[in-house]
């Protein structure tokens, strides 16, 4: 029987770890990433959950743990924040090259200094270039549903990569909200258990992240690129199978809201784009045509959606909750990237908004809704990205 | 003791390796291997040993081994004893094989905990008392005096003593050894298996390019080594520490060898004057004035 349960993000990523039956858990607490671990922790002491929990000492052992677990044969989880998630950057790239399906709770906390325990995408897109798949959540039951899928899509022999299930520290690791646990049952037959293609076996002997010369590399790294590849296409397929068995589904790579005969789409990732269709609805009020597009994956990046999305508007505006130095948001460079060469593409804006916490509001993002849609009569959106709600 | 001719005449570390000639480690790991069997899964950090195998598609390991990063190895094998243990795997000794840098240096807090946590995994340190697959830099293992290519005139300090350190983490087992004492090392690996718990063992390697002598020589300089008391063969148990082999009848200090003896063969130590040499006497002699009090 599936069952209603009102709780925090983070203790929901703890119901899905338990849920997806993962064999070995090794983690390191850190603000806001705590309570998930120790959701974990009590599922495993009082027998919920029949898992080996390490405790390690660091968030870099914990990834190298999750990586001898896995290859070792078993199914693995870990979550972290921040700080935690930058230490633990050699072995991102260690996981993934070792193509292990790790999959690992992310939830997102600005980095220092100065310290900052609350949220922006700064720790999680930092590893971009990891291999790692990366999902985005805006509410407590996508965590959930996002840690199942992704277990079905990186033990899928095809892929055979690890990911990330991000979600913003505070804004839903610790705000409650109803969540709906399906049967075990159910979930086990839509994730079966991890059936490696290879593990260290003493009967089958191997070795394995040998030295490898330059005639070969290159050859081990297009196969992750083609794994995140087959990544893209299955991402689509897993969530399709998904919602028929479970009754929910969030649109793919991209959520849209009352894009259809938008003007204007503001595009962004995790919460922003639940609060965006706030201010869309209330700018339809006025007769201004706002839609809303929410970006869940952004490795692989959904580059066919975004050019897809982009034929009917004409503007995008792009809220990144994180900035690169010396460019622009990452999220605003991914999509400008995706329509290079592209004919007709719609005018594009960049917007910062959000870092290390600051809340953005319905409010902001009519703002830059209005200020985007300005852009538009003109013609001419501004050259350099703007930073919302910036004292100075 | 074991007999040399007792041990198994399958060779798990196979020809047709990468090693150096003379080379002390791959004594230490074809003995190891030898000790512990083919039921023995390795997990290597960056060091010698993740070269010796040989670069793909060859390995010249006949069990399985998972290459990790520099720090790693010790929170590797944590997560590999789990999954073992969760998945029902028995009989397979999941052995730790690491570098003194990889040990002493950059890898010591992941051992720490690995141990504090008490995983059920053997631990070897092979100390070849530098850095010496990125070019003979110096480690915390490197003993004072000793030319290395970042210490081009002498290390200033003290070699690290991770045994202790160990020993003081209360473990189950810590034993130190030598390439050239095999029987004492066969003997402290096979105890070392059947204990359940987490097992260090540190083994002194010579190296010929990185300690400046000829490659014959390798098995005779570990010797001297034991013999000056530069190192000390020992075992600790519930905290009690035990000289073992050669070393149980060296306490006299009468007893050693000068260390001029053990100094004066390698090139690394060229450089050392009498003082120098002074200073490093008596660093040996207050190390086993310690080995004596644990006893």
């Amino acid at each position: 029987m599936s069952q209603i349960i009102i709780d925090t993000g983070n203790h929901i990523a703890g119901y899905a770890c338990k849920a997806a039956r993962a064999e070995v858990v090794a983690a390191y607490p850190i603000t806001p990433q705590s309570s998930v671990v120790e959701q974990i922790a009590d599922f495993v002491e009082k027998g919920k959950m029949d898992a080996k929990y390490i405790r390690v000492e660091s968030e870099h052992s914990a990834m190298a743990a999750c990586i001898g677990a896995a290859a070792a044969g078993a199914r693995t989880f870990t979550a972290t924040s921040s700080h935690g998630l930058a230490l633990m950057h050699e072995m991102l790239h260690w996981a993934s090259a070792a193509r292990l399906p790790i999959v690992m709770s992310v939830v997102n906390r600005a980095m220092g200094p100065g310290w900052n325990i609350w949220s922006d995408f700064s720790d999680s897109l930092s590893q971009r270039d990891t291999g790692w798949i990366q999902f985005y959540c805006a509410d407590n039951q996508e965590i959930f549903d996002t840690i199942i899928q992704a277990y079905k899509l990186c033990e899928d022999k095809r892929v055979m990569m690890p990911a990330m299930v991000c979600h913003e520290g505070l804004i839903l690791s610790h705000t409650s909200m109803p969540v709906e646990i399906p049967d075990q049952k159910e979930i086990d037959d839509f994730l079966p258990p991890y059936n490696p293609p290879w593990i260290l076996d003493v009967d089958k002997p191997i070795t394995h992240g040998s030295l490898i010369y330059p005639e070969w590399y290159m050859e081990f790294r297009y196969f992750m690129y083609e794994a995140l590849e087959n990544a893209k296409r299955l991402i689509p397929e897993i969530e399709k199978e998904y919602g028929k068995r479970f009754g929910r589904e969030y649109g793919g790579y991209m959520e849209r809201y009352r894009c259809e005969d938008a003007d204007l789409v503001l595009l962004s990732m995790g919460t922003i784009g639940s609060e965006a269709k706030i201010a869309a609805d209330r700018l339809r009020n006025h007769g201004l045509k706002v839609g809303v597009a929410r970006v869940r994956v952004f490795r692989p990046f959904p580059k066919e959606e975004i050019q897809n999305l982009a034929r009917n508007p004409r503007m995008l505006a792009v809220i990144d909750r994180q900035v690169s130095y010396g460019m622009e948001g990452p999220l605003f460079t991914e999509v400008k990237a995706s329509l290079c060469g592209t004919e007709d593409a719609p005018l594009m804006a960049g917007f910062i908004a959000g870092l290390g916490g600051r809340d953005v509001t319905f409010l902001d993002i009519e703002k830059i809704a209005r200020k985007s849609l300005k852009y538009l009569e003109t013609g001419k959106a501004a050259k350099e990205v703007e930073w919302i709600g910036l004292r100075r | 003791m074991v007999k040399l001719k007792e041990l198994p005449k399958e060779e798990y570390l196979l020809p047709g390796n990468a090693t150096c000639a003379g080379c002390g480690l791959s004594v230490a790991l074809r003995l190891a291997y030898k000790a512990l069997g083919p039921r023995t899964v390795l997990v290597i950090p960056a060091c010698c040993a993740s070269v010796i195998h040989s670069p793909f598609p060859n390995t010249a390991f006949a069990t399985p081994c998972l290459n990790i990063a520099f720090e790693a190895a010790a929170a590797a094998a944590s997560g590999v004893v789990a999954a073992y243990e969760k998945r029902g795997v028995k009989d397979v000794t999941v052995l730790a094989w690491a570098g003194d840098g990889g040990t002493a240096d950059i890898g010591i807090q992941a051992l720490s905990g690995a141990v504090e946590r008490g995983t059920n995994f053997i631990y070897v340190c092979y100390d070849n008392e530098s850095y010496m697959n990125t070019g003979i830099q110096r480690s915390g293992s490197t003993p004072y005096g000793a030319w290395t290519t970042t210490t081009p005139t002498g290390k200033k300090q003290h070699k690290k003593d991770v045994p202790l350190i160990m020993a003081a983490h209360d473990m189950p087992y810590v034993a130190t050894a030598s390439i050239s004492y095999p029987r004492d090392l066969i003997s402290k690996l096979r105890k070392a298996k059947e204990i359940k718990g987490p097992k260090y063992l540190q083994i002194l390697i010579p190296c010929p390019p990185g300690w400046r002598f000829p490659t014959e020589k390798t098995v005779e300089i570990g010797r001297l080594a034991v013999q000056t008391g530069m190192w000390a063969l020992f075992e600790v148990e519930s905290g009690k520490l035990k000289l073992s082999g050669p070393s149980a009848r060296l306490v006299d200090k009468s007893k050693r060898k000068p260390i001029e003896e053990y100094l004066k063969v390698q090139g690394r130590f060229r450089r050392l004057t009498e003082e120098d040499i002074g200073v490093l006497q008596k660093w040996v002699d207050r190390s086993w004035e310690n080995y004596e009090r644990l006893t």
